[in-house]
């Protein structure tokens, strides 16, 4: 017999409650939105000044995957963001913000960076996923996004990470733990996209819309089980709307987020993120005696 | 290794053209008697091929007889999402639970291998695809926790399609979990040896699996973070035969052993050794108990870890 806890059976009303929603759809046709600002649409605004750093320092630039020094508020940080594109060229050369193996080595040389100099890091998460190509596999795409998870958990600087589009996969979480996760309010953030997953569970991949309502990509879903902080409003219509206004809700959000981060003392915060993401996860437990010799 | 007798069957040759039974090999169609190939350690005796191994016997294979301990193996999926797609989660779950035995795609534990204590995650790819939720994650972590905690290495065997779907963002966030543990293991300096058996893919390699201080792979073993089928259908690439195999990225330097099956135990027991410190004889008869004691853990606590033993649950 499983023992389900009342915080389950609490989610699950109020998943099943919400089951009829037709908000989901509509946050995952604002996220892909190609009029949606990306990172730096964001980083033009957010930040006095900035340099950007190119290039792995072994194979190449990967420009789906923007990393920089900015001044934000006054101080130092490091930011890394998916980076799409606006017109066909250059979606094209940005691979619809699809990185290969470099582009997160090229995060975890910003990582590095801001761990020895003490600058906070601030990312923006907006990608449909690592590029799943022949050469991105022979690079070692899998291991590179283990390394860049793992440097993420390390680093002893504060980290806020904010969903910003879509946060698709490995490839989103990749440069997503951080000790504050916010999430714009029509951003998605999910494990597989709604066309994977149906082509997956439902064996045609026509039924997106279907596996969207099932798997529930949306902040208020991610909110309630845990996995993000703080969901940033929209302007009315979503962030394209006005990006000045969805830039100034951003601003708010982030500076107090990484206030926040900030309060963790440096020695506590790698042990407090490992933390964090250790209690994320739901699981009933059931009576059985179990193999215990001692 | 002893030779092993067996009795080959030839299934004539013909072209089945669909459903083959479990226990013929897909590679020189060679049939075999279940206890057959049980005793083979699931290996073709005559091609090589190796054939998928559930958790609990691949325990068998690797521990001393009789030193293995579960943990976690109260825990069982919840479905916050309340998931239905062609099936709900729920009977999903339920029919892997009938058809494997086990509670969740990965059984944790601790034992002894040639009588050197670790710390265990094995996962089975029946359940589920060796999907990984936050029932896995978990697992992987409490496993983890017994390492750090006895001051043992943690050894994984993965088998894994990848994340599981029907937990969609906290099946994501069970890589940031179980790469947070293996952060713990590294900055306690507990060393991590990574298997990684057909198929290691998706959330899996792309999280823990690929963060061994030691990553070896079964000849044959697929281990791609994209599936070939997915990388053809959204690039529209060719893959290659050999795409994603285990002797590729050992050549393109993901890994450090392609090891068969059958000298997998010999090669554990033999890293296990170069884990521990000098002069350290396995069996702990003969050893000065007390001077093995460091760091936080209470000293009995990391004596009954290096025999293999625990005096509590995980």
């Amino acid at each position: 017999m499983v023992r389900v806890s009342d915080e389950v059976r609490r989610l699950r009303k109020r998943f099943e409650a919400r089951a009829e929603e037709s908000h989901i759809w509509d946050a995952v046709q604002l996220a892909r939105n190609p009029d949606r600002p990306y990172t730096l649409d964001y980083a033009e605004r957010l930040f006095t000044d900035a340099f950007e750093l190119r290039g792995d320092r072994a194979f190449s630039d990967d420009e789906a995957l923007i990393t920089m020094l900015a001044r934000y508020h006054g101080q130092t940080v490091v930011a890394i963001g998916h980076q799409k594109g606006r017109d066909l060229s250059e979606r094209t050369r940005r691979m619809f913000g699809m990185p290969h193996p470099e582009g997160y080595r090229k995060a975890m040389r910003a990582v590095e960076l801001a761990e020895r100099l003490g600058y906070p890091i601030l990312t923006f998460v907006d990608t449909p996923g690592a590029y799943p190509g022949v050469n991105a596999e022979e690079r070692g795409q899998a291991g590179m996004i283990a390394r860049s998870i793992l440097s993420f958990c390390q680093a002893s600087v504060p980290i806020v990470a904010t969903v910003i589009g879509e946060g698709g996969s490995g490839g989103a979480l990749a440069i997503a733990v951080a000790d504050r996760v916010l999430m714009q309010q029509n951003a998605i953030y999910s494990v597989i996209s709604p066309e994977g997953c149906a082509a997956i569970l439902w064996k045609d991949s026509g039924q997106a819309r279907k596996a969207a309502y099932a798997f529930r990509p949306t902040a208020n879903a991610c909110l309630d089980l845990g996995v993000i902080d703080r969901i940033v409003e929209e302007p009315k219509g979503g962030a394209h709307e006005d990006v000045d206004a969805a830039a100034k809700l951003l601003d708010d959000a982030i500076r107090h987020a990484l206030q926040q981060a900030e309060m963790i003392p440096a020695a506590e915060r790698r042990r407090a993120r490992r933390a964090k993401f250790r209690q994320m996860g739901v699981w009933g437990v059931v009576d059985e005696p179990t193999g215990d010799i001692g | 290794m002893t030779p092993i007798e067996v009795n080959i069957e030839r299934p004539g040759g013909e072209e089945s053209g669909g459903r083959r039974h479990p226990n013929t090999c897909p590679t020189c169609r060679s049939h075999y008697r279940e206890d057959e190939l049980r005793h083979a350690q699931r290996v073709c005796p005559h091609c090589g091929h190796h054939f998928a191994v559930g958790a609990m016997e691949r325990i068998e294979q690797l521990v001393d007889p009789g030193t293995f301990v579960e943990i976690g193996s109260d825990l069982r999926a919840a479905d916050p999402l309340a998931f239905v797609d062609i099936k709900p989660y729920i009977d999903r779950l339920s029919a892997a639970e009938l058809q494997t035995g086990l509670g969740d795609s990965l059984v944790a534990g601790h034992g002894r291998i040639v009588g050197r204590g670790a710390a265990l995650a094995v996962m089975d790819f029946a359940f589920m695809g060796g999907s990984m939720g936050s029932v896995m994650g978990e697992r992987f972590c409490l496993a983890a926790d017994h390492a750090e905690r006895f001051g043992v290495p943690l050894i994984s065997v993965t088998a894994s399609g990848g994340a599981r779907m029907q937990e969609n963002i906290l099946a994501l966030m069970q890589m940031a979990k179980t790469v947070g543990a293996v952060d713990g293991l590294r900055e306690a300096g507990v060393p991590y040896i990574s298997i990684l058996a057909h198929p290691t893919t998706g959330g899996v390699i792309a999280s823990f699996a690929s963060l061994g201080d030691v990553v070896v792979a079964e000849p044959g073993a697929l281990l791609s973070f994209a599936g070939p089928r997915v990388v053809e259908q959204t690039t529209g690439e060719k893959t290659a035969a050999d795409f994603g195999r285990a002797e590729s990225n050992l050549r393109l330097g993901q890994l450090d052993a392609v090891v068969p099956r059958r000298e997998l135990r010999g090669e554990l027991a033999k890293l296990l050794m170069l884990f521990s410190p000098a002069e350290d004889e396995p069996t702990g008869d003969n050893e000065p108990l007390m001077t093995i004691v460091e760091g936080d853990a209470n000293p009995i606590d990391k004596v009954l870890g290096r025999l293999g033993l625990g005096r509590r649950r995980g």
